[in-house]
């Protein structure tokens, strides 16, 4: 063989290599919290772990139901989503058919900034200042409430939200505007009418991927919701999440004890719901692409 | 018979480069009129001044007039594009439904200009669809996305979003050079059966086309329109050596 087919046949091999090694490490990864976590279920029923309402860990016997933390998980998420997704897309909207081209560089460049602010900057942030807002606002005894949760949840998710929605909008062919606006339309009904349809698999897919990054964030939610375990009755009412359970109580839980086994069967419970939310967001971004 | 569209000493420059050159024109009332001549000779560019489609390219400057029906489009407000951009519709090259249902194409003018309510739309939809000969075809695919029919059948429904919106003037820009040779009869077909209701222009880089759709016949060089005249006329004795060249095949 030449030098050069004996590079070629390294190379290929490499790279056949690094694709497999991520395969494997996904697969040992779920093996991993799979064989933790369903070790749980020798003691506890999945019923009544998944609708339990009672997360007491260190009670003797532990009560572990997770139904508060599941509702706390999606009390915040979607209100997260009802801020974040109207928003994240009309400012979408704005920065690609509107905005004069220096105003559309300086959001950019403002949304790059807002996504690279740490969460757990973010939380500490929202801490001082939204926390005793929300309190003296809404009069209530605490400003760390699922709501507090949400607002900074919608920061984090504008950004991903924006940002793949223009892309969606830019990348509607230029002719079907072009359709319009020799039919008579203005550019406000070209928007409404064409434009957001042929946008709209990219736009669902970014609020998909915009709640996934929601769903799965910790470090702030825990930071500002204030994680009482009980079930949440509203928006303005300390609740606890399934992230921040994980990332409080794994320090302290004992090792091999229902608890810790509890922890890591969260951990799936939080894995499948991420995986199901990144793939509908995938089916539409595909969706999108063949068209 | 007094012209449908009058252009007079009409000049466009893209940037430093001057792409229409005095160009003088009459098209008369449902009639229509072929705009023949070589690649990048400003058809295209002196079709889209009819709809002021060329506003929307930057560095754009254009001096001279085009009368409408007596109204000069290039005094209009920019709040009037809408008006005239229904009464003068185009037909682009590459046919360009929307992604909608092949109803939603059809109503959407009308819908945009508020031209018909519920009711009447559903009779409008099918008399447009009637007029372009696609209801036959299309009445059981009216949801159905319209990306997804073939490409005679998009340009045919582009054509009918014209005619619900009820234009006047059709621009056809090549309307015909995506589709296959019987595909392009059965399109010139149409345009002989549209005539009777709209003033056309077609571009076209087919001659023999030219010679079979139209009445007039205007031929381009480099910005110019060099000769203005009856299809006939044009295509048997050109009164300029370049025409004369161009249609026999000796340039171009
Ligand atoms: N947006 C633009 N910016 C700059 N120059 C342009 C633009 N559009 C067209 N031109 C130039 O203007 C001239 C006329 O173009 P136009 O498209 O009108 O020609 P055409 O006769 O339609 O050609 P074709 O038969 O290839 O479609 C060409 O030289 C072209 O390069
Ligand atoms: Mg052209």
């Amino acid at each position: 063989m030449s030098p050069r087919k004996i590079r070629e046949f390294f190379i290929e091999k490499l790279i056949f290599l690094s694709g497999v090694a991520s395969i494997v490490f996904v697969a040992l990864i779920f093996v991993f919290l799979l064989k933790e976590g369903v070790s749980l279920f020798k003691t506890i029923g999945l019923g009544d772990f998944l609708g339990g309402r009672f997360w007491y860990p260190i009670s003797d016997p532990p009560k572990l139901g997770i139904l508060p933390l599941i509702l706390g998980s999606l009390l915040v998420t979607a209100g997260a989503i009802a801020l974040a997704v109207p928003l994240g897309i009309a400012s979408a909207f704005y920065i690609a058919e509107v905005a004069p081209p220096r105003l559309r560089d300086a959001l950019k460049t403002c949304i790059e900034v807002l996504s690279a602010i740490p969460s757990v900057v973010l939380g500490f942030i929202g801490m001082v200042t939204l926390v005793p807002f929300i309190k003296r606002v809404f009069g209530i005894p605490t400003g760390l409430t699922a709501m507090t949760g949400s607002i900074m949840l919608a920061l984090m998710a504008l950004p991903t939200i924006i940002s793949i929605s223009e892309d969606a909008i830019n990348s509607v062919p230029g002719e079907y505007k072009a359709g319009a606006i020799a039919l008579g339309a203005t550019h406000w009904q070209t928007l409404r009418r064409v434009i957001i349809h042929g946008a709209m698999p990219g736009i669902i897919a970014a609020s998909m991927l915009g709640i996934g990054r929601v769903f799965g964030e910790t470090m702030a939610v825990m930071m500002v919701t204030g994680n009482a375990a009980v079930i949440p009755k509203s928006l303005l009412q300390p609740v606890r999440t399934l992230t921040a359970t994980i990332a409080a109580e794994m320090g302290e839980a004992v090792r091999g004890s229902e608890h810790f086994y509890a922890l890591f069967a969260i951990g799936i419970v939080l894995f499948i719901i991420s995986f199901a939310i990144n793939v509908t967001a995938d089916l539409f971004l595909n969706r999108g692409k063949k068209r | 018979m007094s012209a449908k569209i009058e252009v007079a000493k009409l000049n466009l420059w893209y940037g430093d480069f001057q792409a229409l050159i005095d160009v003088d024109l009459a098209v008369r009332e449902k009639t229509i009129t072929a705009l023949i001549g070589s690649s990048g000779c400003g058809k295209s560019t002196l079709l889209r001044c009819l709809d002021r489609m060329n506003d929307r390219i930057d560095g754009v400057r254009i001096t001279g007039s085009v009368r409408i029906d007596g109204e000069d489009i290039y005094r209009m407000k920019k709040a009037e594009l809408p008006r005239l951009r229904k009464k003068v519709g185009m037909v682009f090259q590459r046919p360009n439904p929307f992604p909608l249902s092949v109803y939603k194409n059809v109503a959407f003018g009308p819908t945009v200009h508020h031209q018909a309510n519920h009711d009447e739309l559903d009779a409008l939809v099918e008399e447009s669809l009637r007029a372009v000969n696609l209801w036959d075809e299309l009445k059981d695919r009216l949801d159905e996305s319209a990306l997804g029919l073939s490409l005679e059948q998009k340009q045919r429904l582009c054509i009918a979003r014209l005619v619900a919106v009820k234009s006047e003037v059709l621009l056809m820009d090549e309307p015909c050079s995506a589709l296959d040779p019987v595909a392009t009869l059965k399109i010139e077909e149409l345009m002989r059966r549209l005539r009777a209701d709209f003033t056309i222009v077609i571009v076209t880089h087919n001659m023999q086309q030219a010679a079979r759709v139209s009445q007039e016949t205007g031929f381009m060089l480099l910005g110019e329109l060099v000769e203005f005249g009856r299809t006939p006329d044009i295509f048997t004795s050109p009164r300029d050596k370049r025409t004369e060249d161009y249609i026999t095949g000796r340039f171009g």
